[in-house]
């Protein structure tokens, strides 16, 4: 360090006008523009609150697919993958008027060039004594009318999984055999039961029927029906596997890591510089005492003490950030900027000062503190990443607030639901491209910064 | 060496031995007062001394006609008298030296469910048998960077302004990403993708026969851990070095001996990796230092049975004595590092040794 450095201080608005001339500057300024237009959006959309609240939800996302990648991928499996398909405006006949048996046609033509997920009826009915019995007939391209089962509704409000009935599967087992004269080559699972060839373990392009008779027990009873042909696509994010989509946690969640890694940064930054300061300006025992409390700090396990906490006490995020806080006060940062104030301290204007009679606290927050700050603003926008990634850690060992939506913990979600193992790539690397971008913006950012205030950098 | 020397080498050691412990001291009691604040140190100490007393009743033929119920007492009673016999009964001021004391003894409990590899119970074994495997693997990846960070940094501060240094100064914004960050992109690409590699682990299961096979199958293991570290810290370590010995490249000495004549190799060696060497020692600590607590997560991504993988373990079935002892531990490593760089420090740069 030589005086040179502090010959050349900048105001904040200098160093932006001289932050827009390079171009990695203008790239992360526009980088973190977007992603915080974003993220005012969709704050203004719907508040907070709210959405964390639909994000653990379990009943919110039903009519969602389950693990269904973004539509954009799909457009790179060169396959047109299927969509939902909310099945409406059924036919609607009357077959009998004692006992009541209404029966519900509903038309589907599948083009799609792979199977669908699943394969819900949502019910919601009213009955005065018993709920209604159901019959449900599928009937396929080749003509075949097949009865899926018949069942009575459990309750006002019922699901059938068609998917996942064994009963079901065993079904269309018989049927291919029937069809085929042999036991089929493939495992027939529900999904290429209905939508399925024959001969082949391929989709049936074609018209398909669902057929639903209803036979209520009372004449006053009603019913009302939702088949949902679930996907295999969804939206700019796709979901997770608990049918979220995607996009709404990282809408919600980047602006949380921001704050987290800002607020960590600035603060630590800002109190770190005042001890400092403190210490070189006032020498004698509080230097002495700022020193050894530095050198313990850094022998302190932090991570372990962190997680520790976090787990001992269930913090919330931003009780976790005041620990963070205090656990990184007399950081390593203190040994330099206290050799900065040692030669600020020897410069003619702090002479001045004191000769005119200043007190300490005006010479330390007045003059020594605004004059160090410049070289100290790259290494607060470098640390930035830092926190996002030590909030993505915590996230990872599962010891942060699990309702909150943050990148970190979608990541984790992903981990849990073996993400990496079974193909879904999209949902780790969504949020890690977001938490990636946001480090070499900062990154870059805090190395255009550090070349404008230490202009011995700029020839290098 | 002179005896003088080695003399002054060895009290300059000591006296920063003596004040290293006494700074883990105060690590580890920090540890406990704040683990101690949701009662979990005075809990776990309970919980063993319940244990022993609960073992001494059922095998006591004195209350074998008891009921339960009066064996319930006896073991109460005998808890107390044992907990106020250790003194625990006292304000929490005198029992956190107690804490303080056994901590520092490594006397760290039983663990309220985990087993180390041999069977025990003991948090010291649980966590000391797994500390060499993340010696192995942090040491080398440190040394690896270390090595090739200063071998390029070197040889980029020759070839100042070329293709390749503009291209390390333009890629080390990429060193703000943790090596475990890029090991979830690796395990993407070489496991999931290429299925070439391992995703984590140790060993194959089950471990081959041979010697040379058990090395080949750790070091297999070992490339991906290695290789994310790697890209993570390489560009901004050799520009960093490479600034460094730009700085030192200018002296006069230097000029002197390029006037000389003399061949690169000399001037590199001599006249700039000498007098620099004391502070990249220094870098190497951070560096050190670093991975140690970048072990716990990258051990976590890559199930690497280490330190890392006894804590996450331990969170995973909140065993609240496992996970006081890995800070206890770590305190120690922390320090046991500091101290070894001190010496190493001793040795390359006689301005200590004053």
């Amino acid at each position: 360090m030589d005086n040179m450095e502090f010959t050349s201080s900048y105001s904040l608005k200098g160093i932006l006008r001289e932050v827009l001339r390079y171009k990695t500057g203008v790239f992360s300024l526009l980088i973190f523009a977007i992603l915080i237009l974003l993220s005012v959006y969709a704050y203004l959309s719907m508040p907070y609150d709210k959405a964390k609240e639909l994000w653990n939800d379990s009943q919110a996302w039903l009519k969602y697919p389950r693990n269904a990648i973004p539509t954009w991928l799909a457009f790179f499996t060169g396959k047109n993958l299927p969509k939902n398909i909310y099945l409406k405006d059924p036919k609607i006949e009357s077959v009998s008027e004692t006992p009541k048996i209404v029966k519900y046609v509903y038309d589907i033509n599948y083009t799609y060039d792979d199977f669908p997920s699943e394969f819900n009826i949502f019910l919601n009915s009213t009955f005065k004594n018993n709920p209604p019995n159901l019959r449900i007939y599928w009937i396929n391209p080749y003509g075949d009318r097949i009865l899926l089962f018949e069942k009575v509704q459990r309750a006002e409000k019922d699901i059938f999984y068609i998917g996942n009935e064994s009963s079901i599967e065993q079904k269309f087992i018989e049927y291919y055999k029937e069809k085929l004269g042999f036991y089929p080559n493939f495992p027939v699972t529900v999904m290429r039961g209905l939508f399925g060839e024959t001969e082949n373990p391929k989709v049936n392009k074609g018209n398909y029927k669902l057929e639903i008779e209803v036979q209520f027990a009372d004449k006053s009873d009603t019913i009302e029906i939702e088949p949902i042909i679930y996907g295999k696509v969804y939206g700019v994010a796709g979901t997770d596997h608990l049918r979220r989509p995607l996009e709404l946690g990282i809408l919600y969640g980047t602006p949380i890591d921001l704050a987290f890694g800002l607020g960590a940064s600035l603060s630590i930054t800002v109190i770190q510089l005042i001890l400092a300061t403190v210490s070189g300006w006032y020498g004698g025992w509080v230097d002495n005492l700022i020193q050894r409390l530095t050198e313990i700090y850094m022998l302190l396990p932090f991570l372990p003490l962190m997680i520790m906490i976090s787990l001992f006490y269930k913090l919330t995020i931003w009780q976790l950030l005041v620990v963070l806080i205090i656990l990184s006060l007399f950081g390593s940062g203190i040994k330099t900027q206290r050799a900065m104030v040692l030669q600020v301290k020897t410069l003619p204007y702090i002479e001045a000062a004191r000769t005119y009679g200043a007190s300490n606290m005006r010479i330390v927050f007045l003059y020594i503190i605004p004059k160090i700050l410049p070289p100290v603003i790259p290494g607060l926008i470098i640390s930035i990443p830092a926190y996002i990634f030590l909030e993505a850690i915590l996230s990872l060992f599962g010891v942060l607030d699990p309702t909150e939506p943050t990148l970190g913990r979608i990541i984790e979600e992903a981990f849990q639901n073996g993400a990496l193992y079974k193909g879904f790539y999209y949902w780790v690397i969504e949020p890690s491209l977001i938490i990636v971008l946001l480090a070499i913006s900062f990154a870059l950012l805090g190395f255009v910064i550090d070349r404008i205030v230490n202009p011995r950098l700029k020839e290098v | 060496m002179n005896i003088e020397g080695i003399k002054k080498i060895l009290t300059y050691f000591l006296k920063r031995a003596v004040a290293v412990f006494i700074t883990i001291a105060i690590a580890i009691y920090l540890t406990i007062v704040i683990a101690n604040a949701g009662g979990y140190v005075d809990k776990i100490i309970e919980d063993e001394i319940r244990m022993n007393v609960a073992m001494a009743i059922r095998n006591d033929p004195t209350v074998r006609g008891f009921t339960d119920e009066q064996k319930q007492k006896i073991i109460e009673n005998r808890v107390k008298n044992e907990m106020r016999r250790r003194g625990l009964d006292q304000p929490f001021i005198i029992r956190s030296i107690y804490h303080l004391k056994r901590a520092l003894l490594l006397d760290l409990g039983t663990a309220s469910s985990m087993t180390s590899d041999s069977g025990s119970m003991l948090v010291k074994n649980i966590i000391l048998e797994r500390i060499p495997l993340s010696i192995l693997l942090f040491t080398t990846i440190t040394l690896i960077n270390f090595f090739s960070a200063l071998y390029l940094g070197l040889k980029l501060s020759r070839r100042y302004g070329s293709f390749l240094d503009k291209l390390i100064v333009y890629l080390s914004p990429l060193s703000t990403i943790p090596g475990w960050f890029y090991g979830i992109f690796l395990i993407m690409i070489f496991y999931s993708w290429l299925h070439i590699l391992p995703p984590g682990g140790f060993i194959d299961f089950p471990p081959p026969p041979t010697l040379l096979g058990r090395i080949l199958s750790i070091a297999k293991h070992m490339i991906l851990p290695i290789l994310s570290w790697f890209i993570s810290s390489i560009f901004l370590s050799t520009y960093s070095e490479r600034n460094f010995f730009l700085i030192y490249s200018t002296e006069d000495y230097v000029e002197v001996a390029k006037a000389k004549g003399l061949p690169d190799k000399i001037i590199e060696r001599r006249y700039i990796l000498r007098p620099a060497l004391p502070p990249i020692i220094t870098s190497f600590a951070l560096a050190l230092i670093s991975s140690w607590m970048g072990a716990i997560v990258t051990e976590a991504v890559f199930n690497w049975p280490g330190l890392g993988m006894v804590l996450s373990r331990a969170i995973g079935s909140f065993d609240a004595p496992v996970i006081v002892g890995v800070t206890v531990i770590y305190a120690y490593l922390l320090g046991a590092t500091v101290l070894l760089l001190d010496f190493i420090y001793a040795l390359i740069d006689p301005r200590v040794r004053v």
